[in-house]
């Protein structure tokens, strides 16, 4: 595989991890959002992040000669390549979920906008049709931040997206990271960067591939 | 002998596993259908790339092209030439019978938060335009919840895609 080729992988991946372990993190407040129609929302986002998830794969696994399947659950927890962003668990906490969702759907739309722009064909279609998805998630993302801003819990809102921010911006690279910046109108700060894993992440891989793990090549 | 018509005619007989009031035909889901030498190539797109139903309408084609004796290959593709546009006359007004209404035309841009709140969206049980949006998201990715404040009636409306 030529080094254009790995790099162009290595992107898939890192979005497709994300997309992943954001899916399973939002998963986290089916039953238990703080309103039922939060429960439908975030239930539907995670499922749209997880079917999002299984065509990068399938595009990733194409170049690899493997399957989404493995990509996705076979992997041992170091080869992910989420961010730490991503990793995090915040259930049962509104404002950090919100400041995330907001920020990550905020980061998203920019690399797909990215990618869409890909000389590889399949990518850039792909692409395409998941800006058309996720502008729904960035229309509630958006909604929830100005919700939040507008409500008696601001402050708490706003101590948690500067928390996150520098976490944020380690999901994009380069000249993304400014357009991130101006996207969210924050000021440019040390990033933590894609390559350490959080603390929570073995045990989100744990539970994510337990099913998986306990049959070894099974057929689902 | 298999021809592309008779596999058209057969897939036009495939239900949408979650609104079995359509088939995948009406949905404009199928892309492209191919016959050479008794194998039959069927290009197909999920409405949504997270639908569950994915597999199953996989499956659903396969045998409805085994049925007339051929060989399947259902290949999925994932890409921006599918829209909510191409959803058949015939298959919104099956839709809109079944109490979903469908999605509105697609607009130059992107869909926003003022124009799902404000959009003249339209009730499937008695056409009124007096509806709210009660939730972006629904029982699946592709609808989402209004409320009819004219029958007190909430629905569910096809997402523009």
């Amino acid at each position: 595989m030529s080094a254009q080729a790995r790099s162009r992988t290595d992107l898939l991946l890192a979005l497709a991890d994300d997309e992943l372990a954001l899916g399973w993190r939002n998963s986290e407040w089916t039953g238990i959002a703080p309103f039922l129609e939060e429960d439908v929302a975030f239930s539907s986002i995670a499922q749209g992040e997880i079917g999002h998830a299984r065509a990068l794969y399938e595009l990733a696994a194409a170049d690899l000669g493997t399957t989404a399947d493995e990509l996705a659950f076979d992997r041992p927890p170091q080869d992910y390549r989420c961010a730490p962003l991503v990793e995090l668990r915040f259930v049962p906490d509104w404002a950090r979920t919100i400041a995330r969702h907001y920020l990550y759907e905020t980061a998203d739309a920019i690399r797909i906008a990215a990618l869409a722009e890909s000389d590889r064909s399949a990518i850039a279609a792909l692409a395409t049709r998941i800006e058309r998805e996720e502008v729904y998630h960035r229309i509630h993302a958006d909604m929830w931040a100005e919700r939040l801003r507008a409500s008696g819990e601001r402050a708490r809102f706003e101590a948690a997206l500067a928390e996150l921010w520098p976490l944020a911006l380690g999901l994009l690279a380069g000249e993304q990271r400014e357009q991130l910046c101006e996207a969210v109108s924050r000021e440019p700060v040390e990033p933590v960067e894609r390559g350490e894993h959080a603390d929570e992440w073995p045990v989100l891989w744990e539970e994510m591939t337990m099913v998986r793990r306990s049959v070894p090549g099974a057929s689902w | 002998m298999v021809t592309e018509e008779r596999v058209w005619a057969a897939l036009a007989a495939v239900a949408d596993p979650e609104i079995p009031v359509v088939s995948i035909v009406d949905l404009g889901v199928v892309r492209d259908v191919e016959v050479e030498h008794g194998r039959v190539r069927i290009e197909f797109t999920p409405t949504f790339l997270g639908c569950p139903a994915l597999e199953v309408m996989r499956e659903r084609m396969a045998d409805a092209v085994r049925a007339l004796g051929a060989e399947p290959d259902v290949v999925v593709i994932a890409d921006g030439g599918w829209s909510t546009d191409l959803i058949t006359a015939a298959g919104r007004e099956k839709l809109r019978a079944a109490g979903f209404a469908p999605p509105a035309p697609r607009e130059a841009t992107a869909p926003t938060l003022v124009q799902l709140e404000r959009g003249p969206f339209r009730c499937p049980y008695c056409g009124s335009t007096d509806t709210r949006l009660e939730n972006i998201f629904g029982p699946t990715p592709c609808r989402s919840i209004r409320y009819c404040a004219s029958c007190r009636q909430p629905f569910e409306q096809f997402k523009t895609l």
